[in-house]
């Protein structure tokens, strides 16, 4: 996407916040490559993404991490690499909960929004400031009662013109990460192979916002924008909307079932969205 | 003899000067931007007497605290309903009042500008809503784009040539509004804010029969005055459940327009609650060629499919020209769900408590990481959320709360009964 008028944006300095998912039901093995993005200029800042929390693992911007000397590169990744450890433990004490059945979705929400309260920060910084974009290396499969908050920090995204990128590495498709991608004008790629993981992040995520106008990057497609129906969770082409709360149904009710609005009459002020009838939908691809 | 001449040539030049100064009020361009913005108010003297600018960032967070406590003790902690499908007239009064200058260059001229800012925030906040656009000159009041979806037709019409004069007159801008409005669907929302530069209203009739009959029509009818409160656009208001506001200047004028964007709350006897039949269209093929039916040309790959009738339109969301039906997408929809699931206002952390608790977790935004600490490790002024207890910094608690509408800490807990979702 092309930056801004109103911001000053250095061409070569640019700002990557990853999202880092460490769901611990998902992953089995830990990915070092993003540590070689970095280099005297860039910043990188990872938020993790756990189960029972997120937090911030690395800043590279802040004076604790900057090294000097011949020791960058190894002292880099073992500072990151210690705190992603200290926070596992953390995520881990703080609920003991299994899922049952599948595997359990991740707080996405949550450090997408930290990364964008970042961004703003960084936003604030001064009149010159690095192109900021976010990564994220999801593997668990989506959340639905994620939905409203993963969209508002979609459009939050998309008004302050913030790329968000993103690598699915789980079975399924992700349809939050495909329309995070499609609405935000970033990348969104599966890898077929994820012995070459570091070769995709690097070739397609490492490149800043400028160089994506002359390289090929994986294209939207099948970004299906259909939304599917709160009493079946079907995809449907056509439904139903209730004027009040924009809950969307496949046939015609009565009554609307999420804030209880009775079709055809004027209603009352009584009636009022309540959170247990209150069904998040998600969109399927 | 040479200094008389000298002393002719410069008076000529000198009276030249003169008349310029006179047009001017005998001020030079920069003196002229002294007196004109007052740049004195923005110092301040502090305890020991020396000068320094207002702080603006916490007087800007102190009005924006303000502003929420207004909203939301109308709120209160229920859910309130909002009008979420609106349509709303902008009538523009472009009588000679208009054409002051105390807005530079022209009120007519800023308040064009406001509105096509206005025109594209509200279809952000409001994608299934439309704008009509009607101008009130010579005391006849005439439409100048109907209600539409897309903000480019209404912003191509304000960029035109709108010139003014005559008087204004309320009751024929709310006698064309009121049949315009009597057409649309039931469920939607009824609104007309009026942009009022003059300070009289030369009418037909009796206005207050014309208020009576917006008021039975459930018109919600919101009033911004440029020059001063009059009293019949505050009775206008009362008896319809709008809002007056009177702008002080260019600046506080736009911030008044723009509250105008996000839904206001609905009176629900207002509008009818149906169900409205609605498409949501897959994107066209890669390649495939047709001819869509908004522009009436030939159009490769991009576009939608009506699912009704299978016509091809360019942009979401819009109504299918060849069916009939409201085509949106599911982001359009959920654009609105955060009316509807609004998050609680943060509480201001008192500094002692922040003193007491030395932890890491304290002493930074949780957002973005920022040092809450003030200069010599005191406490600054930071906020927390009610819910998660978690502290952000002033400027986080703006952004969550105007633009994210989320709060990333309730967001990064895991709630323990998943059905009681993250509200904020």
């Amino acid at each position: 996407m092309a930056s801004a008028p109103s911001k000053l944006y250095s061409d070569d300095v640019s700002l990557v916040v990853v999202l880092l998912d460490t769901n611990p039901f998902f992953w089995s093995s830990s990915s070092l490559s993003f540590s070689q993005f970095l280099t005297h200029l860039n910043q990188v800042v990872v938020i993790a993404t756990g189960y029972n929390s997120c937090d911030y693992v690395y800043d590279s911007s802040s004076t604790g991490n900057q090294s000097v000397g011949n020791g960058r590169m190894p002292s880099l990744c073992a500072t990151l690499l210690q705190n992603l450890e200290e926070f596992m433990n953390k995520d881990e004490q703080l609920g003991k909960q299994e899922p049952e059945g599948r595997i359990a979705c991740s707080l996405l929400s949550g450090s997408l929004s930290m990364a964008l309260c970042y961004i703003q920060r960084v936003f604030r910084s001064g009149l010159l400031h690095p192109q900021p974009r976010i990564l994220c290396l999801q593997g668990s499969p989506d959340g639905p009662e994620q939905y409203v908050a993963i969209m508002n920090a979609i459009f939050s995204a998309q008004r302050s013109m913030v790329p968000i990128d993103s690598c699915y590495l789980g079975a399924q498709n992700s349809a939050f990460l495909q329309q995070a991608s499609y609405i935000t004008g970033g990348v969104h790629h599966k890898p077929q192979q994820l012995d070459g993981l570091f070769q995709y992040l690097l070739t397609i995520f490492g490149t800043d916002l400028h160089s994506r106008n002359f390289l090929q990057l994986p294209k939207p497609v099948g970004v299906d924008f259909r939304a599917s129906c709160f009493c079946h969770k079907n995809t449907i082409d056509m439904g139903y909307i209730c004027s009040v709360c924009l809950s969307i149904y496949c046939k015609h009710l009565k009554k609307c079932s999420t804030c209880g609005s009775v079709f055809g009459q004027a209603q009352t002020q009584s009636d009022e969205p309540s959170a247990t009838n209150r069904k998040r939908k998600t969109t399927d691809a | 003899m040479k200094n008389s001449e000298r002393s002719r040539l410069n008076g000529e030049a000198e009276e030249e000067d003169d008349e310029e100064e006179n047009l001017n009020g005998g001020l030079e361009a920069w003196e002229r931007s002294y007196a004109d913005d007052r740049s004195w108010e923005a110092l301040q003297e502090d305890e020991s007497g020396f000068l320094r600018p207002i702080d603006n960032s916490a007087i800007y967070h102190a009005q924006y605290r303000r502003r929420l406590r207004g909203r939301s003790l109308t709120a209160a902690t229920a859910r309130i309903q909002k009008g979420l499908i609106r349509y709303l007239y902008i009538v523009i009064d472009l009588s000679r009042a208009a054409a002051e200058m105390d807005f530079r260059p022209s009120r007519m001229a800023v308040v064009a500008k406001q509105v096509e800012a206005f025109v594209r925030e509200f279809f952000y906040q409001n994608p299934l809503s439309q704008i009509g656009l009607v101008t009130v000159k010579d005391g006849v009041a005439n439409c100048l784009t109907d209600l539409g979806g897309s903000p480019e037709s209404h912003i191509k019409a304000l960029m035109g040539k709108l010139g003014c004069s005559g008087d204004s007159s309320i009751q024929n801008a709310l006698d064309l509004v009121h049949g315009l409005l009597n057409q649309i669907p039931s469920y939607g929302h009824r609104e007309v804010l009026i942009l009022y530069s003059a300070l009289s209203t030369c009418d037909p009739g009796d206005i207050m029969e014309t208020i009576q009959k917006c008021k039975e029509s459930k018109i919600r009818c919101s009033v911004i005055g440029l020059s001063a409160e009059m009293f019949i656009c505050k009775h206008l208001c009362q008896e319809t459940g709008g809002t007056y506001s009177v702008a002080l200047d260019e600046s506080h004028s736009k911030e008044l327009i723009l509250e105008h964007a996000p839904p206001p709350p609905a009176i629900a006897e207002f509008a009818i609650a149906s169900l409205i039949k609605m498409g949501f269209p897959q994107r066209a093929g890669e390649g495939s060629i047709s001819i869509c039916s908004c522009h009436k040309e030939v159009k490769v790959g991009v576009g939608y499919t009506c699912p009704r009738c299978k016509a091809r339109v360019c942009e979401l969301p819009t109504e299918c020209r060849i069916c009939g039906l409201q085509l949106v997408s599911s982001p359009h929809l959920a654009r609105s769900y955060h009316h509807l699931f609004p998050i609680a206002p943060f509480d201001e952390a008192t500094p002692s408590r922040l003193n007491d608790l030395h932890n890491i977790s304290r002493s930074t935004c949780f957002g973005c990481q920022q040092s809450l600490l003030a200069s010599g490790n005191k406490a600054g002024l930071c906020v927390a959320c009610p819910k998660c207890k978690k502290h952000f910094c002033l400027e986080c608690d703006i952004y969550i709360h105007e633009s994210l509408h989320n709060c990333p800490g309730c967001e990064s807990l895991r709630q323990s009964n998943p059905v009681v979702a993250n509200e904020g």
